[in-house]
């Protein structure tokens, strides 16, 4: 992806340059092996400091909600359909933004640098969908990937199985939220986690309350995840709630027809009612 | 102080001689890294690692601490007054545990044990606790302890200090603490105290990484506070609690009491002021509520707070853990040199 | 050392409504164990952590003064979780107390000095306290003048009015009540808001003359100028401020502004050892 990083420091310097934007939002070279950090530049000369590579797994339009000036961001397809979702739900409006779109080839796993991120390899929307200026032409999207072959297994299995499955996975949490933080759909000003009239959830490493929080922040997300990895890649010890996340992404599809992000002339299935939704669950 | 050699062949049959008198803590593989854990009979500590993803600070300061129980049952006489949570201050041992860890326990202790003020809770673990460290030879590239008033080979904090020979460990006894360990394990043949000296300047000289603090004892607390610069730096934050969660150095704490039913408990929570709500106040007003005042708030406490009030050196034991986790790139190597450079425009 | 987390157990005694709008609530704790009222004896100016098992903790300024015996007061203002709850309790309820915590109002060092008190809101519950200790026959000769300039949004929410009223007719004491603003025929003192009302009826600053301020930011944005040009020097203005706190003793974290920690080297601060910490407003 080395080309990409002329075009995007060439499109950034241009914008800055004429004014069209205030800043960029990019990532600029970790200093850590396989990380890239998030930045914004507001001047055209650091546009040199822009990088892209393998290494660019946070979603950067986490770092847009809800500000107020023109912006430029460098957006690889799920981090586009985020942007659709931000739009959609008045986080940042379609004028605020140009966007640079990156048809993305996937990041590389960050404890396994020789595969792909496990989102990545099942990805079918690598091209953004909304974008203003290219930094490469569009790649071809993946077909015959079976983006649900985890899911199944997990729902093969008993409910001793599926326990057991899930008390492992969690096991390691330490309620850090770089999952929540990460991720560009949680943008609550009070998180479900932090209320205390009345209190939800509680603070500790009760075992309960460290399910209760991803299941919830699970459904929170329905409708609106676009499974750009950001919460895995975010996590420092490595739990994979995905497995949440994947799952009803599934149900969504299934129940529904839905993806998210791909356009912002439909709400999402959870927040508009159609005649036809099914209604199996409640008659 | 003694030094005492231990022949690898003789090391788990003294672990298993420990057993008796000490609840043994070390490091064990879990998943896809080592963190500490109590060890189960048939456990050793695992010492083929760099350091731990989790630092071991939670032997002595778990994330999730009973300090009180109560009733709320009215008809209970000693309902809403509140009992002592059930305690094991019983010896124990955190065998394998890196020099910055040590050292940094020994930093947090001066939070926890001062003259108006005593935390038993932390202050009981603390003593009930043998620290033996071993030393680290290869040390990793995000390591900067000897930057941060620390080593690969430094003794503060420890009991006893190990080091990796081959087919042996040379363990020295630093304190009476650490030669009762040593005494229980049944490890008695005399060692070679000067290989210590060498290895650690071996060690030493493989650190790459060099950070420099030495002008922040004397820069203005206020001028940095005041700096342009913590905008953009705190740009890439995401404002979770992984670097506060896994260093060694970090203490701050959140109470909560959690009932179920009739009864509940008191409890101390790891928290860390990287959340908003750290210093929300009842009002609704809060003094941090925007990232990059909080992201100030660590690096300032951690590298100029704590330098002013102690005078014991950085808050950070350059373990490099933050560095490593960071999931968003934040270097608190990168922030120290900038701090310790600025100059504020007179 | 005793454990400084346990609550010394408290029952309460008395709850009085404190303001018109039922958002404040005077409460009078008797210790459970006679011995703590002793181990408890606290200072003008520092505060207790209220707590509730079961709930959480608070950490609120303490409003009765040392000289007042057998019981502890406490007004507290209705705004989250605990503090909505210890609202709903009753009379004979059994609760807890943990301190006395923090530093004090320094009036021992203040014997001979003129003091002008000067307070807002709800914020006044630990000038209630030195006034009522200053204004104890033992103590009142040991100080010079005393003034005072109280002020509060309409005569129904100014705190400890029946009290207040009584000691305006002292003539020892200079005590100046104001509102923000009213249409009640029957207030017969000023209106005006407090930084306004301290420049016309503060004496004059000098080395003799200490100022002690507690209130919400804005009035405290708006008085110290005042006071500056009333020629107040910064180490002559003695300040309280307030902040998110837990643990009360300093250990956990939270509470502090630079290197201070406003549950244990605060809450009184004089301004010119403010000046030297970071504004954490910014």
């Amino acid at each position: 992806m080395e080309s990409y990083i002329g075009k995007i420091r060439e499109i950034s310097e241009r914008l800055l340059n004429d004014g069209t934007v205030e800043c960029v939002v990019g990532f600029r070279k970790g200093t850590v092996a396989l990380t890239n950090e998030p930045c914004m530049i507001t001047n055209a000369n650091d546009a040199e400091a822009l990088v892209w590579d393998e290494n660019c797994r946070l979603n950067l339009a986490n770092y847009i909600t809800g500000r107020k000036e023109k912006i430029a961001i460098i957006a690889k397809g799920c981090d586009s359909r985020n942007i659709v979702n931000h739009i959609i739900e008045n986080k940042i409006s379609r004028e605020q933004l140009v966007i640079i779109g990156v048809p993305c080839k996937g990041m590389v796993d960050k404890n396994n640098p020789e595969q792909l991120q496990a989102n990545c390899a099942t990805c079918t929307h690598r091209n953004p969908v909304i974008y203003d200026e290219l930094c490469a032409d569009l790649v071809e999207e993946q077909k015959d990937v079976d983006r649900y072959e985890d899911v199944r297994k997990v729902e093969a299995m008993d409910t001793q199985e599926k326990w057991a499955f899930f008390e492992d996975l969690l096991s390691g949490c330490t309620r850090c939220y770089a999952c929540k933080n990460a991720c560009p759909l949680c943008y609550c000003p009070t998180c479900f986690v932090d209320e205390s009239q009345p209190q939800w959830v509680g603070k500790g490493t009760d075992p309960i309350d460290i399910r209760t929080y991803h299941f919830l922040r699970a459904y929170h997300c329905s409708g609106r995840c676009t499974d750009c990895g950001a919460c895995e890649a975010a996590c420092p010890q490595n739990i994979k709630m995905r497995n949440f996340t994947k799952k009803l992404e599934k149900d969504c599809f299934d129940l529904y027809g839905w993806e998210a992000g791909l356009t912002v002339d439909q709400r999402p299935p959870l927040d508009s009612f159609k005649l036809d939704d099914p209604e199996k669950f409640i008659m | 102080m003694k030094v005492i050699k231990i022949d690898k062949n003789t090391w788990a049959g003294g672990i298993d001689s420990l057993r008796s008198g000490y609840r043994l803590f070390g490091p064990v593989m879990q998943g896809d890294a080592h963190d500490y854990k109590e060890l189960t009979s048939d456990e050793t500590p695992d010492l083929a690692y760099t350091n731990t993803r989790l630092s071991p600070k939670s032997v002595v300061f778990p994330q999730s601490e009973p300090m009180f129980t109560y009733s709320l049952d009215e008809s209970d006489p000693e309902h809403h007054l509140l009992k002592d949570a059930p305690k094991d201050y019983s010896p124990r041992a955190v065998i394998g545990m890196r020099p910055c860890d040590a050292k940094a326990l020994a930093l947090v202790r001066m939070n926890f044990d001062t003259e108006e003020y005593r935390d038993p809770f932390w202050m009981n673990s603390y003593e009930a606790t043998t620290f033996v460290g071993l030393a680290c030879d290869n040390p990793c590239e995000t390591c900067f302890c000897t930057s941060a008033g620390c080593g690969p080979y430094h003794e503060e904090g420890l009991d006893v200090l190990l080091s990796d020979c081959g087919d042996a460990y040379v363990a020295k006894a630093l304190t009476e603490k650490g030669e009762t360990f040593l005494a229980a394990a049944g490890w008695a043949a005399e060692g070679d105290a000067s290989v210590f000296e060498p290895k650690k300047a071996e060690a030493e000289a493989k650190i790459t990484c060099k950070v420099d603090s030495s002008n922040l004892r004397d820069k203005s607390s206020l001028a940095l506070y005041d700096a342009p610069f913590w905008k953009e730096l705190s740009f890439a934050c995401i404002n979770c609690g992984t670097c506060t969660y896994t260093c060694p150095t970090c203490w701050c704490f959140d109470i909560q009491d959690e009932n179920k039913g009739n009864e509940g408990v008191r409890m101390r929570n790891w928290d860390s002021c990287m959340t908003s709500l750290f210093t929300l106040h009842g009002s609704g007003h809060n003094p941090r509520d925007q990232k990059h005042q909080r992201f100030r708030q660590r690096f300032m406490h951690k590298l100029k707070y704590f330098v002013d009030k102690y005078d014991k050196g950085l808050m950070c034991v350059g373990c490099g853990r933050c560095v490593q986790q960071c999931p968003a790139n934040i270097d608190i190597r990168s922030i120290c040199n900038k701090m310790n450079g600025y100059e504020a425009a007179s | 050392m005793q454990n400084p987390y346990k609550a010394y157990p408290v029952r309460i005694d008395d709850i009085q409504v404190a303001t018109a709008d039922k958002t404040l609530r005077t409460f009078k704790f008797v210790f459970l164990n006679p011995e703590d009222e002793e181990k408890f004896a606290y200072k003008v100016g520092q505060f207790a952590e209220l707590s509730i098992p079961g709930q959480g903790e608070i950490p609120i300024g303490i409003a009765s003064s040392p000289s007042e015996k057998g019981f502890v007061m406490f007004t507290v203002f209705r705004t989250g979780k605990v503090t909505a709850h210890l609202h709903n309790m009753k009379v004979g309820d059994i609760m807890g107390i943990r301190g006395p915590l923090g530093n004090w109002y320094p009036i021992e060092d203040l014997e001979g000095k003129n003091i002008v008190i000067i307070g807002a809101g709800f914020a006044f519950t630990t000038l209630r306290s030195t006034i009522k200790y200053l204004l104890e026959p033992e103590n009142r000769k040991r100080f010079g003048r005393l003034d005072v300039i109280y002020g509060a949004r309409n005569p129904g929410m100014i705190l400890y009015k029946d009290e207040l009223v009584e000691w305006e007719k002292r003539d020892d004491i200079n005590l100046n009540l104001t509102v923000d603003g009213t249409d009640d025929p029957d207030w017969k003192y000023h209106t005006g808001f407090v930084p306004t009302i301290t420049e016309t009826q503060a004496p004059q600053g000098d080395d003799d003359t200490y100022a002690i301020l507690c209130g919400p930011p804005m009035m405290l944005k708006f008085t110290k100028p005042v006071l500056d040009k009333l020629g107040y020097k910064a180490d002559h203005i003695i300040m309280s401020l307030e902040n998110r706190m837990k643990c009360g003793i300093g250990m956990c974290g939270r509470c502090n502004i630079g290197k201070e920690l406003v549950c244990k080297d605060g809450p009184v601060f004089t301004l010119d050892k403010l000046n030297e910490m970071p504004e954490e407003d910014q």
